[in-house]
């Protein structure tokens, strides 16, 4: 049996041989691999792009205590951006499916209508779930605009549920009986993680703490993104990408206070702007920067 | 000679419910570029659209055109001119003779062009032309827009590939097989296109795909389910059914909530016993030929499964908490930002179920309709809104009128869905829609287009489908709070749904409602009756006459408020005729009167000028005119159907 960890390297390994940089996890709490801007950032622009990475996402609200064998506050999530995006994407990616030991001749593989939208990114693509004998196991997307901004090239992004994978593979019918690797089960890795989190999400995060720690974070991307200057010939130097880790921040810390039951509904859409207004702020700033860039590298 | 052509234009999955319109779309825009031709045929599978015509020709007819010179009278060096540029010489010209004089021109012959190069120009433009509610781009900004990339494409014409190309992609003679069962490149003819795709597990016909599933489904004892059906077709190139089961003990849970999880998260069919109860089995339909080893019935199983845990997780979770103790909760979930909380529109609709005529029950379901929206069950499931609240009720003891009307109170979800059971529930779910409808056309939250956020038309025609249907006489106009927006809304909503939904003509609905549409039950009932006076002999020149009425009036600017019909103004003969008729039979209806009443109308127009020069008497007329048509107007504006006189 393929522990989880071999799935990783498998797969890793896949992407690695077609060209793929293998990137490691991001060090900022994020909700969704495609906030990286290892995707976020890079899908901008024409510069062509592949990478595969690994990246703990966390969802406050689908934390469980440790208690739910299908739900939790953190999964992993194995990413794959191909910009652009070739024409045999699915090919591709129905050939990592079997190097992971899957006999598609043998399972049922559907694709069934999904169209990705992340509003507080101001993103969104045309897709698929990809589901495997009834269990969904990747999201699909061809991304269309990102930042508010349409993309010059089409990348595609492949979203993998390394656990529902992992355990559709060890057959197993509860995440953390999943083996991550011998002697090891996925629970002995993260169960305290999923009890501890629930506890601090569902109830002792300070509220009044959050919503200063947002503030404080939404101030300092809004700060920056007010000193960019798109005329300035150092703009080079201009640091948006510290200016997007205020962002991530500010949507981590969103999520926990919606779990948490803080925010009302008509107060979600305010905060979803205020999140979204600073990340298409970066993205536009990138984009900018970026084409100087290559002004300067042209003869 | 006469030639077979095929298209097949090669797709990443195209959403199953798109593609039977997609397909009548190809089909019309390639019948508009009028390539003579016999048959055509059209199939689809998820990733190809297809279309086959037989009997084209290798080339369009010749025609001759005529080609127009100088006048007769130039001089002839300009004729000769016109001739050379022709390669002609002046001698082979003719005159024609046009309304505009006399010139020399010849008749040009114009040679068929070959379908093969009319097909090539034509096809891309057409292909990308195709109608899809949503589109993307796959390869750059400005790049071609189609609802998914097309990865390759075949187009023969006869043996001939007709040569043309869309983003990169260039139309050949290979299609592509079943992706994992088939072979990626299949070269293939006109002749044994559908044969090869069949070799590489593709089933190309719908129909073959659909009858492949029922009689894999005989004898199992599905619960009919024509949209899942269709959906699986169209998801699958070469479908097949097998049967999985679950753990009896999620029977357990209400019906309602597992046939959900299995139609609508893993479209799977539901299973009957031979009582008709639920059985623990269902049945998937795979994109593969067979499962021998089980690998795709457990996969399933499992998979629903977790499902049904999940789901009586969330049912016993939220019976710790009764329907009523979420009644506050509500506070804190918002219905709209300028409309407050469904706290508030609980509240809101409990006052309208009272005003609407509810009774106790009525009011009570009211209160607690939405708390199902503090539920994981709902959270989790949120099609079942309403129905989930509704099964709490029963489950915490609620009477059946409370529990139904909440189970009810989101019906009609469209035209073709019923109304709610009784009038309880239909009370709730008018205080529910018409609550919604005030709300947002008070705060401006009105409909544009295709922009109908709160699907507030839906929630109109439920209102219009419940008060006909469940025949309640409510004067709906009083309810509208004297906001125009939403009358006018709601005169749309009522002609939508007496002309589209129930097949009466739109002249005869304007008719009827300019004679007031408050009461929709009494609207109805006037409509009957218009529609089944139409045929008669009599209706329509009458109508016209009604017509006739009205204009004179209206040039006349008469108002009514003049004084009263004077008799002894009324001149003897049609006119005096006619009044005595009104008087015969006024207070009647005009089923039994019309035959009667016309001859009389007629002759009036005939012989008597309205326009008399006596001012007296002209106005005594107007107003003869004007109680005449008083009296029948309160069925209907005649004036306002359509005839051919």
């Amino acid at each position: 049996m393929q522990s989880f960890q071999e799935i990783v390297f498998k797969l890793k390994q896949y992407w690695a041989e077609r060209g793929c940089i293998i990137q490691e996890p991001y060090d900022i709490e994020v909700g969704a691999g495609t906030m990286v801007a290892e995707t976020f950032l890079r899908v901008l622009g024409a510069k062509p792009y592949r990478v595969a990475y690994v990246q703990p996402s966390r969802r406050p609200a689908d934390g469980r205590y440790g208690d739910n064998p299908n739900r939790l506050y953190k999964h992993q999530q194995l990413q794959v951006i191909l910009k652009p995006a070739p024409a045999d994407a699915i090919e591709q990616y129905l050939g990592s499916l079997e190097a992971i030991g899957i006999d598609l001749r043998q399972h049922d593989i559907k694709f069934e209508e999904d169209n990705w939208e992340a509003p507080t990114l101001g993103a969104w693509g045309i897709g698929w779930q990809v589901m495997l004998d009834g269990l969904e196991i990747t999201q699909f997307t061809y991304f269309q605009q990102c930042g508010g901004i349409d993309l010059e090239v089409v990348p595609a992004e492949l979203t993998y549920g390394l656990e529902r994978l992992a355990a559709f593979l060890q057959v197993k019918d509860s995440v953390y009986d999943i083996v991550w690797t011998e002697g090891f089960s996925y629970g002995d890795v993260r169960y305290l993680d999923e009890l501890q989190y629930s506890v601090y999400n569902f109830e002792m995060a300070d509220i009044a703490t959050l919503w200063k720690l947002f503030d404080l974070h939404e101030g300092e991307a809004a700060r920056l993104l007010q000193a960019y200057d798109a005329k300035s010939p150092d703009k080079r130097r201009f640091p948006l990408l510290p200016a997007y880790d205020q962002v991530l921040k500010c949507s981590n810390l969103f999520n926990t206070l919606d779990s948490r039951g803080a925010i009302s509904v008509t107060e979600r859409v305010g905060v979803i702007q205020r999140v979204r207004k600073l990340a298409v702020g970066v993205a536009q700033a990138w984009v900018d920067q970026q084409q100087e860039q290559a002004a300067e590298v042209a003869p | 000679m006469s030639l077979p052509f095929l298209l097949e234009i090669g797709t990443e999955e195209i959403p199953d419910w798109m593609i039977p319109n997609a397909l009548e779309n190809l089909r019309l825009l390639f019948e508009k570029l009028e390539i003579p031709h016999e048959s055509v045929t059209m199939d689809a599978t998820p990733r190809r659209l297809v279309l086959r015509a037989d009997g084209l020709a290798e080339r369009q007819a010749d025609r001759e055109e005529r080609v127009m010179g100088p006048a007769k009278s130039a001089p002839a060096q300009a004729v000769a001119g016109f001739a050379r540029k022709q390669g002609l010489k002046p001698e082979d010209l003719s005159i024609a003779a046009t309304p505009k004089g006399e010139y020399y021109s010849f008749l040009k012959r114009v040679e068929g062009r070959r379908t093969v190069d009319i097909l090539a120009e034509a096809l891309p433009s057409l292909i990308l032309s195709i109608y899809f509610p949503k589109t993307m781009y796959w390869t750059a900004k400005g790049g071609p827009r189609f609802i998914r990339p097309i990865r390759w494409m075949v187009a023969l014409l006869g043996e001939a590939i007709v040569p043309f190309e869309i983003a990169g992609v260039q139309a050949g003679a290979l299609t592509s097989g079943h992706r994992r069962l088939g072979a990626r490149e299949i070269a293939v003819t006109t002749a044994d296109y559908e044969r090869r795709l069949r070799d590489h597990y593709v089933i190309l016909s719908s129909e073959e795909r659909r009858n492949k599933i029922r009689s894999e489904l005989a004898g199992l004892r599905v619960k009919p389910d024509a949209a899942l059906l269709e959906t699986l077709v169209y998801i699958t190139e070469y479908p097949t059914a097998i049967a999985g089961s679950f753990d009896a003990q999620f029977l357990e849970l209400p019906q309602e909530v597992l046939v959900t999880v299995m139609r609508h998260h893993q479209k799977y069919f539901s299973v009957e016993d031979e009582r008709g109860n639920l059985a623990p089995h269902f049945v998937a339909v795979m994109n593969i030929d067979r499962d021998p080893e089980g690998f795709v019935r457990r996969g399933n199983e499992r998979v629903l499964r977790a499902r049904f845990n999940d789901a009586r997780f969330f049912w016993e979770t939220d019976q710790k908490k009764k329907l009523a103790e979420r009644k506050q909760d509500l506070a804190h979930v918002t219905f709209q930002a300028k409309l407050g909380s469904y706290l508030d529109k609980a509240e809101r609709m409990a006052a309208l179920a009272l005003d609407l005529g509810g009774d106790e029950h009525a009011v009570r379901a009211a209160r607690l309709a939405k708390c199902d929206l503090t539920t994981e069950l709902v959270k989790e499931f949120t099609e079942l809104q309403g129905v989930v609240g509704g099964l709490y009720a029963r489950a915490q003891g609620e009477p059946e009128a409370v529990w139904q009307a909440i189970y009810d109170h989101y019906k009609p979800e469209s035209m073709d869905d019923a109304i709610p059971r009784h009038r309880t529930a239909q009370i709730v779910a008018l205080a529910d829609k018409i609550d919604t409808l005030r709300g947002c056309f008070r705060v401006g939250l009105i409909p544009t287009g295709s922009r109908d956020p709160f699907a507030l038309r839906r929630a109109a025609q439920g209102v219009v489908k419940i008060l006909v249907e469940g025949g309640i006489e409510l004067p709906l106009r009083d309810l509208l709070e004297e906001n125009q927006a939403l009358i006018d809304f709601f005169a749309d909503r009522v002609k939508f749904y007496f002309k589209d939904y129930r097949g009466f003509q739109y002249d005869e609905i304007n008719a009827a409602m300019a004679a007031g549409w408050s009461n929709l039950v009494d609207l109805q009932s006037r409509l009957a009756r218009i529609q089944s006076l139409r045929p008669t002999p009599d209706f329509e020149p009458l109508a016209a006459s009604f017509k006739r009425i009205r204009n004179i009036l209206e040039q006349a600017k008469f108002s009514g408020q003049g004084a009263p019909l004077d008799e002894s103004l009324l001149e003897a003969g049609p006119e005096q005729e006619l009044y005595q008729e009104y008087r015969r039979i006024a207070g009647q209806p005009i089923e039994n009167v019309i035959s009667r009443l016309r001859p009389k109308v007629d002759l009036f127009f005939d012989k008597v000028l309205v326009n008399a020069p006596d001012a007296r008497v002209r106005q005594n007329r107007l107003t003869l005119l004007g109680t005449l048509l008083a009296e029948f107007s309160t069925m209907a504006d005649f004036s306002e159907i359509v005839t051919n006189s």
